[in-house]
C-alpha cells in the first residue's frame, strides 16, 4: 500500500507542478488514484508546487471533495437540497440511515458502506435523487434504494 | 423491414438515473434474439425529464417516442411491433408518445439555445455540423472582434447565470483591455438546487458550448479557455472532454479555429464540491489552484480576471447562446422577450412538479403557466404552497405571486429574482420557516469566510430562526431577523450572504403562520428539527 501511494503521488505531482492552477487538478488526480489525499504527503505536494504547507491543507479542508481518509467500498449521498426536500428526501434518508445503520457522514457496521449528504446532482426534475459511488439515480423510492444497494454491493465483491 | 430501424435511448445523466444504460443493453439483446435490425443512437435528452427514459424511433415522418420506459417494458414493445412506428400495435401501446416534435411540451417552446438538445448524439462532431453547427463561427471569423461583440450586444443578451449583465459590455471590457495574455472562463459550477440547464447542454450538445467560447475567444482576443464543471457532475466533465478532443481533431480548437486565423484552446478543469464557487470570483479563485475565496470588485475579471489577466466568465447557458446569435444575427435573437429581458429563458421546471423539464421560451411567461399548463401541477397531487424562483438564494413565491410575468425587472419588483431560471414547487406539507433555516444553514456551510455579514451573519440566522421556531421572545427575535438579513444584503460581498435573506424573508414575509405566529412555546412538530449537517 505504502509503494502504491509513493508512486501515485509522486507520478501526479510530477503531472501537474507545471501547470497553471494545478493543485486541484492535481488533488483530484490522487484522490481518484487512491480514494484519498494522504495528509503525510501535502508537505511534498507543498514543495512541488511552491506553495506552503498550509496553502494546500487550506485547499485540501476549503473544498467539500476532497477526502483525507480512506473511502469506503460505496459512497451513499443523498441529496438534501430543496428541490429533493419537496420531494421526500427527509423520508428517504431516514431509510437510508436505518438500512445502512448509521447516521449521515457514518459507516454501516462493517465500515464498508458511507453514508453522506450531497447538495444538488442536477436531477432535480426527477427527485429525490442520489448517487452510489459517484453513479446518479433518480426517482428514487426506498424499495428503488435497496435494489440499487443490492446490486452496488454485489458489483464491489462483497 | 430491410434497412435497420434508428433507436434512440438518452445518454443525458437524466436518463442515465433511470436506467438508460441498462434500457440500451436490454433493447439490443431484444433486437438480436428478435433478429431485428437496429441501430441504437445515444442522443442526448429533449429535457422531458418525467418521460426518461425517452425511446425516440426514427419513421418516414419525424421521431415517435416511447416513454418512460423501463427494461421491463421492452418486451412487450417489440410484441406490439417495436421499432415500427407506424405498427398498429405499438402506435396503441400506453407509452407511445406520438411524435415528438408534436408533443405540446416541446412545440409550445421557442428552442434557440437547446435546439439541438435530444436531437444530435452528443459525442458526435459530424451530427452537431450537420444541426448547424459551427455556423455562428463561420461568420465570426469572417468578422473583426469589434464586430462580433457589437452583434453580441445588439442581441440584447444578458448573463443567463443570475446577474443578467449585459453580455456584450463584459466583453467589450476584456476586448479593450491590453495584455499578452487574455481568458474565457466558463462558469458551470451549476450548483443550485433545481438547476440542470447547464448539465443538460453539456452532457447533450457539448459542441455549443465550445463552439460558444471560441467565439468569445476571436471576440476579445482570449487564446484559452477554462471550462470549470462542478465535481458533482463527472458525465458533464466526461462529456466535454470528449467534444474537446473531436473538436481539436477537427481543427475548431488550436492553431487557426476554424480559418479564422487566431487561435483557441480549451481545458475542462473540475470543481470540488464548494457552492460558492460558482461565484465568478470565487471560481477564479478556484482555477488557479487556491481556496474558493470571494474575491472584492473592482478590479473587473474583465480587466484582471484569472491569473490576473482580462478574462471574461460567462456561464454555460450564455456561451452556449453565442453560436445562433452570430449564425442567426442579431435581430432574430432580440426579436424573443420582452422589455429589456430579450431572447429566451430557460426555465427549469423541478421539485413536486408532475411534469419537470426544461423549458426554453421567450422571457414574460408566468409561474402559473409553467406550473399549472406544463408542470400539470404538483407530482403529489396536493395544492401547491410555494415556488423557489432563481436557486437556494432566490424568492418563495406564494401563489398569489404566480402571475408576474417572468422577466428581471418585473421580478426585482417584487422582491424576487430569476437567478438561473430555476422553479422548485413545493406542496402545502412544506414547512417554510425550516426551508428559511435551511437556507441560513446553506449560507452558514458553504460561506467562504471572507466577509462577516455572510461568516457570521449565517450562523446567527440560523439561531435566530430556531428561538422564533421555539417560541422564544418572538417579536423581538422576528425583529431581529429583519435587521441581521437587512446587513447581509447590504454589507456582504458577493450573493452568497447578500442574497440569502430573499428565501429566508420571502418564507418569513409570505408564510408568517409558519414562523409559530401564534406564539406558542415548544409546539411540537415546530420545533427546529435538527437537519442532517454537513461536515466542514
Amino acid at each position: 500500500m505504502q509503494n502504491t501511494i509513493e508512486d501515485a503521488v509522486g507520478a501526479s505531482i510530477e503531472r501537474h507542478r507545471t501547470r497553471p492552477g494545478g493543485l486541484l487538478p492535481l488533488l483530484h488526480e490522487i484522490q481518484e488514484h487512491l480514494g484519498f489525499v494522504p495528509p503525510d504527503r501535502l508537505g511534498e505536494i507543498a514543495q512541488a508546487l511552491n506553495l506552503s504547507r498550509a496553502e494546500v491543507h487550506g485547499v485540501v479542508t476549503f473544498y467539500h471533495h476532497f477526502r483525507t481518509t480512506p473511502p469506503p467500498a460505496l459512497r451513499v449521498q443523498v441529496c438534501q437540497a430543496e428541490s429533493c426536500q419537496s420531494m421526500g428526501a427527509e423520508a428517504l434518508t431516514r431509510h437510508v440511515a436505518a438500512k445502512l445503520g448509521c447516521e449521515m457522514h457514518g459507516r454501516s457496521a462493517d465500515g464498508r458502506i458511507g453514508l453522506e449528504p450531497v447538495y444538488c446532482l442536477g436531477l432535480c426534475a426527477q427527485s429525490p435523487a442520489l448517487s452510489i459511488n459517484d453513479e446518479p439515480h433518480a426517482r428514487v423510492t426506498p424499495q428503488r434504494f435497496d435494489r440499487l444497494l443490492a446490486a452496488a454491493t454485489r458489483a464491489t465483491g462483497r | 423491414m430491410s434497412a435497420a430501424t434508428t433507436v434512440y435511448v438518452p445518454c443525458d445523466s437524466a436518463a442515465l438515473a433511470v436506467g438508460a444504460d441498462a434500457l440500451a443493453h436490454a433493447i439490443d439483446a431484444e433486437a438480436r434474439a428478435r433478429g431485428v435490425p437496429l441501430r441504437i443512437v445515444r442522443n442526448g435528452s429533449r429535457g422531458l425529464f418525467w418521460l426518461e427514459p425517452l425511446v425516440e424511433v426514427a419513421g418516414a415522418d419525424g421521431r415517435h417516442a416511447f416513454g418512460p420506459v423501463d427494461v421491463a417494458d421492452v418486451g412487450a414493445l417489440f410484441a406490439a411491433g417495436f421499432p415500427d412506428p407506424h405498427a398498429a400495435g405499438l402506435a396503441a401501446h400506453p407509452l407511445a408518445r406520438g411524435r415528438i416534435d408534436e408533443h405540446p411540451y416541446l412545440k409550445r417552446q421557442q428552442r434557440l439555445t437547446f435546439a439541438r438538445a435530444g436531437i444530435t448524439d452528443p459525442r458526435s462532431l459530424p451530427d452537431y455540423v450537420a444541426h448547424e453547427g459551427y455556423q455562428g463561427l463561420a461568420r465570426a471569423a469572417t468578422m473583426t472582434p469589434e464586430e462580433i461583440v457589437a452583434e453580441v450586444t445588439a442581441s440584447g443578451l444578458r448573463g443567463r447565470g443570475g446577474a443578467a449583465f449585459p453580455t456584450g459590455i463584459k466583453w467589450q471590457t476584456a476586448q479593450r483591455a491590453t495584455a499578452a495574455t487574455k481568458y474565457v472562463v466558463c462558469n458551470a459550477d451549476e450548483g443550485d438546487s433545481g438547476s440542470f440547464a447547464d448539465r443538460l447542454l453539456m452532457e447533450s450538445d457539448p459542441f455549443v458550448l465550445i463552439e460558444g467560447m471560441t467565439i468569445a475567444g476571436i471576440a476579445t482576443g482570449a487564446t484559452m479557455g477554462y471550462i470549470y464543471v462542478r465535481s458533482e457532475y463527472p458525465h458533464a466533465v466526461r462529456a466535454l472532454e470528449a467534444a474537446i478532443r473531436a473538436a481539436r481533431d477537427a481543427g475548431y480548437l488550436g492553431r487557426d479555429v476554424g480559418g479564422s486565423g487566431r487561435d483557441f484552446d480549451l481545458d475542462v478543469r473540475m470543481g470540488a464540491g464548494s457552492y460558492v464557487c460558482g461565484e465568478e470570483t470565487a471560481l477564479l479563485e478556484s482555477l488557479e489552484g487556491k481556496r474558493g475565496v470571494v474575491r472584492a470588485k473592482p478590479p473587473l475579471p474583465a480587466l484582471q480576471g484569472l491569473f490576473g489577466k482580462p478574462t471574461v466568465i460567462n456561464n454555460v447557458v450564455t456561451l452556449a447562446t453565442v453560436p445562433i446569435v452570430l449564425a442567426r444575427g442579431a435581430a432574430f435573437y432580440r426579436d424573443f422577450g420582452v422589455g429589456r429581458s430579450r431572447g429566451t429563458l430557460t426555465v427549469q421546471l423541478a421539485g413536486n412538479v408532475r411534469h419537470g423539464g426544461l423549458i426554453e421560451t421567450a422571457f414574460g411567461i408566468t409561474l402559473r403557466e409553467l406550473i399549472d399548463d406544463w408542470g400539470g401541477g404538483t407530482a403529489s397531487g396536493r395544492a401547491a404552497r410555494a415556488a423557489q424562483v432563481g436557486g437556494p438564494l432566490g424568492a418563495y413565491l406564494p401563489p398569489a405571486q404566480w402571475d408576474v410575468p417572468l422577466d428581471y425587472e418585473a421580478y426585482a419588483a417584487v422582491g424576487a429574482v430569476l437567478g438561473h431560471g430555476s422553479i422548485v414547487v413545493h406542496d402545502d406539507r412544506a414547512d417554510m420557516a425550516r426551508l428559511a433555516r435551511y437556507a441560513m444553514q446553506f449560507c452558514a456551510d458553504e460561506s467562504c469566510g471572507k466577509c462577516t455579514p455572510c461568516r457570521i451573519g449565517a450562523v446567527r440566522g440560523v439561531e435566530v430562526i430556531d428561538r422564533i421556531i421555539a417560541g422564544r421572545d418572538r417579536p423581538r427575535q422576528i425583529a431581529l431577523l429583519r435587521d441581521l438579513c437587512d446587513t447581509m444584503l447590504s454589507g456582504s460581498l458577493c450573493a452568497m450572504g447578500g442574497m440569502t435573506p430573499y428565501p429566508v424573508m420571502s418564507a418569513l414575509n409570505h408564510f408568517p403562520e409558519d414562523f409559530n405566529t401564534e406564539g406558542k412555546t415548544d409546539v411540537p412538530g415546530h420545533r427546529a428539527s435538527p437537519h442532517p449537517h454537513r461536515a466542514a
